[in-house]
């Protein structure tokens, strides 16, 4: 699939509708509706218990929902015969786990065959996930960063189309997550689909088309991070360096209709909605020389996520 | 195919990684080797091959001894990976879970026949070659290691279906303990007792044989002590087979039964099982 081609006009590989599911009386997921396009990056975001992981097992086939339809790739993720299409698929669970008394490399050659994927491809991959000085070493006495890059190892292997990683990045550190994305993004470059599963919502920002929130198994937002600000409605901050000493001035003659946060010395801190931002910044700039310098500051991601998560009213 | 081959070959490295191979082939051959010196004793008055003997003792401790090693190797390795999580990673690759199931039992049947075939037929070997004894009997002996291989077998299936069944490591141990005190102490013992009790005879000669077709442990027993008549004579036991109506091909079937059964209640439970 060419990436030239608009997401939006492009098939869906995953759709979930009215998805839930429960364990017993608890309900893990409820009524969870949304699709994922071809080549897309979806990043579930919530809390530990939202249902992130539960969505990405019934996405593989490894739960089946209690009610609502699971399609993956144009199949029931759950039928038996699924399993075909299992050669082009990628998962990293959460805390992985494998078999202790088998080296790395025996663990990643061991998978391998299961895709029939070659041993030379196996090596590529130790060697870009830094474990071929540890591939000899029984997997029991790896540390947990260890683990998790074995994990992704595997989940790499065969190139795989579908990509469900939950969360990928744990246990590893700056200089390997900024790796990991590497390997993500030409995965991506040859038209892998994936879904992530993320607390750290900066972390994915810039790799994701799509967040899906999730909060205690009920989908509160979905689209993309402009899709999310607008939902989100939450204020634009400005800061005003102004003369020494003008700063109270200023705000007088800003008006009183204005939120101002902070009044100090040579500072001035604003706060508006995003529709009232241009008529306020064309008023600050009509003050004249007053003003040194502005700076406008968008609310940041994790703001927008904790604004979901919190459930305030928007 | 190939899948359930890699599948096989991994159980199979495994038992010979932990030394699970080793142990057995030592325990089961240092057996057969101390009971083959110490058989070979009494031979003279009766006039019985030193094999024949052999098998007597053998598949009398065979009897204690296969079902124990089966089940060990057998208890953990469902519920075991349901705990690791190695599971659900494995089935997520292009594996069905019966070639899942399939795969492990014939890598851990395979690691049992390695180690009969290695421990008892090395002991035999290694006594024929020291003492000069002639291998007369040897058919006995032959079918002795096949049936344990088989004894084995549905003990393994046995084991997977705890496994399947359980939700914890510790309860499959239980269970496992469970099964084993069952089928080889506990039924022997309450029809002992029913046999000693029933003065009437209503235990009629029908019931009996479908009482011993019933536990796999008393038709292997069956299956090796009567089977032969140089085996039969010695263990006196001769006859009792043919008497009851047993034929070879029946206990071989009750056998392969106690196999299928396990095994396809386990698929059963795993296709249902959600992870």
């Amino acid at each position: 699939m060419p990436m030239t081609t608009p997401i939006t006009t492009r098939q869906s590989v995953i759709s979930l509708d009215a998805v839930s599911k429960r364990y017993g009386t608890e309900t893990v997921v409820s009524e969870v509706n949304f699709k994922i396009r071809t080549g897309e990056c979806v990043v579930l975001v919530g809390h530990n218990g939202a249902g992130k992981t539960t969505l990405m097992k019934l996405m593989l086939g490894l739960t089946r929902p209690t009610s609502g339809e699971v399609n993956v790739l144009g199949r029931n993720p759950a039928a038996g015969t699924a399993v075909t299409q299992h050669k082009t698929l990628g998962y990293l669970p959460e805390s992985v786990a494998f078999y202790d008394a088998m080296s790395g490399r025996e663990v990643l050659a061991f998978y391998a065959r299961l895709k029939g994927v070659t041993n030379r491809h196996c090596e590529h991959l130790l060697e870009s996930v830094g474990l071929v000085d540890a591939a000899k070493r029984r997997v029991g006495t790896y540390s947990k960063g260890m683990r998790q890059r074995l994990g992704l190892a595997q989940a790499m292997l065969g190139d795989p189309q579908l990509l469900f990683l939950d969360e990928p990045t744990t246990g590893l550190d700056p200089g390997l997550r900024h790796q990991f994305y590497e390997l993500i993004d030409t995965l991506h470059k040859k038209g892998a689909t994936s879904v992530i599963s993320s607390h750290a919502l900066n972390e994915v920002e810039a790799r994701a088309n799509r967040f899906v929130i999730m909060k205690a198994g009920v989908m509160i937002a979905s689209g993309t991070l402009d899709e999310l600000y607008l939902q989100a409605a939450l204020p634009v901050r400005l800061e005003v360096s102004v003369a020494p000493g003008e700063a109270a001035s200023v705000a007088e003659r800003l008006g009183s209709n204005i939120n101002i946060a902070e009044i100090g010395n040579k500072t001035l801190r604003l706060s508006c909605f995003n529709g009232d931002k241009m008529p306020l910044i064309r008023r600050i700039s009509n003050l004249g020389d007053v003003v040194e310098d502005l700076q406008i500051m968008p609310p940041r991601l994790d703001e927008v996520y904790s604004h979901f998560m919190n459930g305030e009213p928007s | 195919m190939k899948i359930l081959w890699i599948l096989t070959m991994k159980e199979l490295r495994d038992g010979f990684r932990n030394r699970w191979i080793a142990a057995a082939i030592i325990v089961l051959g240092i057996l057969a080797l101390v009971l083959s010196v110490l058989g070979s004793a009494p031979t003279g008055s009766i006039r019985a091959s030193e094999l024949d003997v052999s098998v007597i003792s053998l598949a009398s401790l065979s009897v204690y001894l296969i079902p124990l090693i089966a089940l060990m190797l057998s208890f953990d390795a469902m519920v075991g990976e349901f705990e690791r999580g190695t599971m659900m990673l494995l089935l997520t690759y292009p594996v069905t879970r019966w070639q899942v199931i399939m795969g492990k039992f014939l890598g851990h049947v395979l690691i049992l026949f390695i180690a009969i075939l290695v421990g008892y037929g090395g002991a035999v070997v290694a006594m024929t070659l020291v003492t000069g004894s002639s291998a007369e009997g040897w058919q006995a002996y032959v079918v002795m290691m096949a049936s344990s291989m088989l004894l084995g077998a549905i003990f393994i299936a046995l084991g997977y279906l705890v496994s399947v069944l359980v939700k914890e490591r510790a309860t499959a141990v239980g269970a496992a303990i469970g099964l084993w005190l069952v089928f080889v102490v506990l039924y022997d013992l309450l029809l002992f007792g029913a046999l000693t009790l029933d003065k009437d005879q209503l235990i009629g000669q029908h019931l009996f044989s479908m009482l011993m077709l019933i536990s796999p442990t008393d038709t292997y027993r069956v299956l090796n002590l009567s089977s032969f008549e140089g085996v039969s004579e010695a263990a006196g036991i001769a006859g009792v087979a043919s008497e009851a109506g047993l034929s070879g091909i029946l206990l071989v079937s009750a056998m392969l039964l106690w196999v299928v059964v396990p095994l396809a209640g386990t698929l059963l439970v795993f296709q249902r099982r959600e992870l």
